[in-house]
């Protein structure tokens, strides 16, 4: 277990880093995919790169990467091209365009791969997926050298140094169209109407997507980038209400699950006593998407548990406030304020447990003393209970007088809006001479 | 090594192989394949037909990817239990499920978080897929030997398919076709007013799941003939190819069931003629072929269609121009004079509005050959016909200027510049509304000389 951590400077330290890479590139990038719900995206460009790739192959005879990344990224920017040529010039709906043209574009790639097998030409499909980050190692020189030397530096396999460019291009781009980016994201017609074109912005951040999947895909295959591409972003949004905490946030999150995928891969399946080490890539996969899971179910704003306990929170105060209504508008019957003509019905409020978690609360703060049929209003919880039963019956008013409401019509949307808290909801107050509520009922305080 | 892409020389099958194997004559087991994945194929457009109009195209994508963890977890388990790790119904039931329980990811995030559609579906199609790729590799490492045949079901092989999975294929796919036939009416309210259909009863709910359903199980058909990155595609392309042809909700189910029967016939017909040509590839590209023929070339939606249509708007729209151009000249030309101007004054004119020279004579042509001028050596002249032409372009145009001053609170010195673009498709009725209205508020839409436009005092 301790063993599966030590990192060897010539067969780990490079794929860790091409990871890291091509995890920062992609999971900064992706933040703006996300916002502008363009996640799919990502997902078509790393499944047509494969015809770029086959057919630069097959044309150049080599392995090589130039030729290689040449093919895939005239396949990235082919996809985009054509996604918004199908999307626009057809019509066609965005998702289902990037259906056609991606699965189109992979099929050729099948068929041209098929042609390669055929030349006994070891080009492996499987790759393209799941990446061959296990076979980016550099060759340890014969007599050893020190990690960080320029023999290691020399001897970093080229991807390493694609990525860290690409990942240097990505960042340099996000800082110096920071605002544009942001403003596109969120208001492309507020974008157009300052002299940004929402056109032009998105035409480049799609270059730079095609550009990081391509640089990417090779070192870490085409899931992984996808996942990097929506995992991270979507994370951080969840986590964040600001773009550039959300931005840094999901750098962050693709930075640490690509370590503990990467350690993962070999340190689970011998913990779990199997022979062979899983798929790195496949691991980060996985990372990504539990660090995902944990998000939604734990978040502090946007999480599960938090909205959960908000749900709880409030149904406590509403129930609560309904008892403290419930009491007031008892007394005003004694004190003969209101009568049968005004309310038929007198409602009973919350009853059973509910009614006695509602007193146990109100209770806790001082609001009432005694319970059950004894439970009376202390000042405060008078106070309190005005305040509510003001909102109720200025509400009522309101939806008579202004939204041409039928005076029988209105109790039931009051006895929803009297428990909003925000100020920007508080009902107008009426004039002066509207003391009374629609059923003729006095509106307390407010003098 | 080095060489062209045709260095690999395909031996072509003779022309009685060829009509064999169309004639579904060529064997037995070839046969039951090309029925099978025909059905496929007809089962792929109808579903796909309904998931496109419900807007919910690439949920078959993140659907399709998720059946990976569970075929390789299948095959775990059959391994580790001893069962028979190749058999389909086990392999196929793990993609189901796996493919199921990814569509309830898919509406958990959609419920519980604020991520949109598209962020949801990229997450749970990588994530399964990566799991399915981590199982991958632990199978691959285990001792049976048999998990080669598993990567079929990610790039499909229909030649690795026996007669009893063609047939297992074959007859889910048939029973998708019967649901979807069946239920026709009902999804397809559905599909186009969600709201309405509950409000008339119908269980929208049950027909979402019932119609994901569908997709599961054509998804889940697909995975041994076309392979589960490709089978998304007989669920996308016929039906997007389709929708060009027609508005028509029944036509567009037929059609798309008709090109997914094709790409599916001719792609297993190739793939058993020729080597090398894996039956999955060769669906979606003729499926892909049908949509870029229908993408140009459909009749009222086509890009052909479309392109055709807006350039004859144009060119009506400049000739329209021209008429009252030629209108004023003669208006302002001393009596008797007549309408007649010289090629030069024409052009030079045009050339203020922006035309090049040899648009106006192009425009000018058209305008002839429809009678409506009269070329005389190098000048034009209006024809009777042109003339009361002329006089119907400017007096919508009138009715117009009018209409936004009095109607929709235009501000006046910017009415000329959009009514140009606006009285051209001016409907006759509606010009005798309009006409009606000015004219019982006293205002003349007819008549000669320039129309003074009623300013209001602040605006002076």
């Amino acid at each position: 277990m301790i063993e599966a951590l030590r990192v060897d400077p010539w067969r780990d330290l490079p794929p860790l880093l091409a990871a890291v890479f091509a995890a920062l590139s992609c999971g900064l990038l992706g933040n703006f995919l996300v916002l502008r719900r363009l996640s799919m995206m990502g997902d078509a460009i790393s499944h047509s790169v494969l015809p770029g790739l086959v057919a630069a192959f097959l044309i150049a005879g080599t392995r090589s990467s130039p030729a290689m990344f040449i093919g895939a990224a005239i396949a990235g920017l082919m996809t985009v091209g054509l996604v918004s040529l199908v999307r626009s010039a057809g019509r066609v709906e965005s998702g289902a365009a990037m259906g056609v043209v991606f699965s189109v574009l992979f099929a050729l790639g099948v068929l041209l791969l098929e042609q390669a097998a055929a030349r006994n030409v070891d080009l492996d499909a499987d790759c393209v997926l799941h990446g061959q980050l296990e076979f980016l190692f550099a060759v340890r020189p014969a007599g050893g050298a020190p990690l960080l030397s320029v023999e290691w530096l020399r001897r970093l396999p080229g991807e390493v140094y694609t990525l860290a460019v690409m990942t240097v291009v990505a960042i340099g781009f996000m800082l110096l169209c920071f605002k544009e980016l942001r403003i596109v994201s969120f208001d492309p017609e507020l974008a157009a109407s300052q002299g940004i074109s929402p056109r032009l912005v998105n035409a480049f951040l799609m270059v730079l997507v095609a550009a990081a999947t391509v640089a990417s895909f090779k070192a870490v295959g085409s899931i992984l980038v996808i996942a990097m591409l929506v995992c991270p972003a979507a994370t951080a949004r969840l986590l964040t209400d600001r773009l550039h905490t959300q931005v840094i946030a999901s750098g962050v999150i693709a930075l640490i699950a690509a370590i503990i995928g990467f350690f993962g891969a070999t340190a689970v399946p011998r913990a779990l006593g199997l022979a062979d080490d899983v798929n790195t890539a496949g691991a980060m996969t996985v990372a990504l998407g539990l660090f995902f899971a944990v998000t939604v179910i734990v978040a502090p704003r946007h999480g599960v548990i938090a909205g959960a306990l908000r749900r709880v929170r409030l149904g406590r105060r509403v129930l609560m406030e309904d008892l403290l209504g419930t009491l007031y508008r008892a007394e005003e019957r004694e004190a003969g304020v209101i009568d049968e003509s005004m309310s038929p019905v007198m409602r009973p409020g919350p009853t059973g447990t509910q009614r006695l978690r509602a007193e146990a609360m109100a209770r806790r703060r001082g609001l009432i003393t005694g319970e059950g049929e004894d439970a009376t209003l202390t000042s405060a919880g008078r106070t309190a209970a005005a305040d509510l039963v003001r909102r109720h019956r200025l509400w009522e008013s309101y939806l008579v007088q202004e939204a041409g409401l039928r005076a029988d019509h209105v109790h039931d949307p009051a006895e929803t809006l009297e428990h909003l808290r925000d100020e920007g909801r508080r009902p107008i107050a009426p004039t002066a001479t509207d003391r009374v509520d629609p059923h003729g009922k006095p509106i307390p305080g407010g003098e | 090594m080095n060489g062209s892409l045709t260095d690999v020389t395909d031996t072509w099958p003779g022309w009685s192989a060829i009509v064999e194997t169309l004639l579904l004559r060529a064997g037995f087991n070839t046969t039951i394949v090309i029925v099978g994945t025909t059905l496929l194929g007809v089962a792929g457009g109808l579903v796909g037909a309904f998931s496109l109009l419900r807007k919910r195209a690439l949920l078959a994508d993140a659907l399709s990817h998720a059946t990976l963890p569970g075929i390789a977890g299948a095959f775990l388990v059959m391994v580790a239990f001893g069962g028979d790790s190749r058999s389909l119904p086990a392999l196929l039931g793990g993609a189901a499920l796996t493919g199921v329980l990814a569509l309830l990811c898919v509406q958990l995030i959609l419920r519980s978080t604020r991520l949109r559609e598209d962020a949801a579906l990229g997450i749970v199609l990588s994530v399964f897929f990566g799991v399915g790729i981590v199982l991958l590799s632990v199978a691959q490492s285990s001792p049976s030997g048999t998990q080669a045949g598993l990567s079929h079901f990610i790039y499909g092989q229909t030649a690795a398919m026996s007669r009893h999975d063609a047939i297992l294929m074959g007859s889910i796919a048939l029973l998708s076709i019967l649901v979807a036939a069946l239920l026709a009416k009902e999804l397809a309210l559905v599909c186009f007013n969600d709201a309405f259909a509950k409000v008339t009863g119908i269980p929208v709910t049950l027909l979402d799941l019932l119609l994901m359903g569908l997709v599961v199980l054509v998804t889940v058909t697909g995975l041994q003939a076309v392979g589960l990155i490709l089978v998304v595609a007989i669920l996308i392309i016929p039906a997007a190819a389709a929708r060009f042809w027609t508005d028509r909700f029944r036509t567009m189910l037929l059609v798309a069931a008709i090109v997914g029967g094709i790409s599916g016939y001719l792609g297993s017909v190739v793939s058993a003629l020729l080597p090398r040509k894996p039956a999955g590839a060769v669906i979606v590209l003729v499926s892909g072929a049908v949509f870029a023929v229908s993408m140009l070339l459909a009749p009222r939606r086509g890009v052909v269609a479309i392109a055709l249509r807006a350039a004859r708007m144009r060119l009506r729209i400049a000739g329209e121009h021209l008429l009252s151009h030629l209108l004023e000249r003669e208006e302002a030309a001393p009596a008797g004079t007549g309408s007649a101007m010289s090629n030069d004054v024409l052009v030079a004119g045009a050339g203020a509005r922006g035309w090049s020279a040899a648009r106006t004579r192009l425009v000018a042509r058209l305008l002839a050959w429809r009678g409506l001028v009269q070329r005389r050596g190098a000048s034009l002249a209006l024809t009777p016909a042109g003339r009361a032409a002329g006089e119907r372009v400017r007096r919508n145009h009138r009715l117009w200027e009018q209409y936004l001053v009095s109607y929709a609170d235009v501000a006046p010195s910017h009415v000329d510049w959009s009514v140009d673009q606006v009285e051209h498709v001016l409907s006759e009725s509606l010009v005798q509304e309009l006409e009606a209205s000015l004219e019982a508020r006293g205002i003349s839409a007819s008549g000669r000389g320039r129309i003074t436009v009623q300013r209001s005092d602040e605006e002076r």
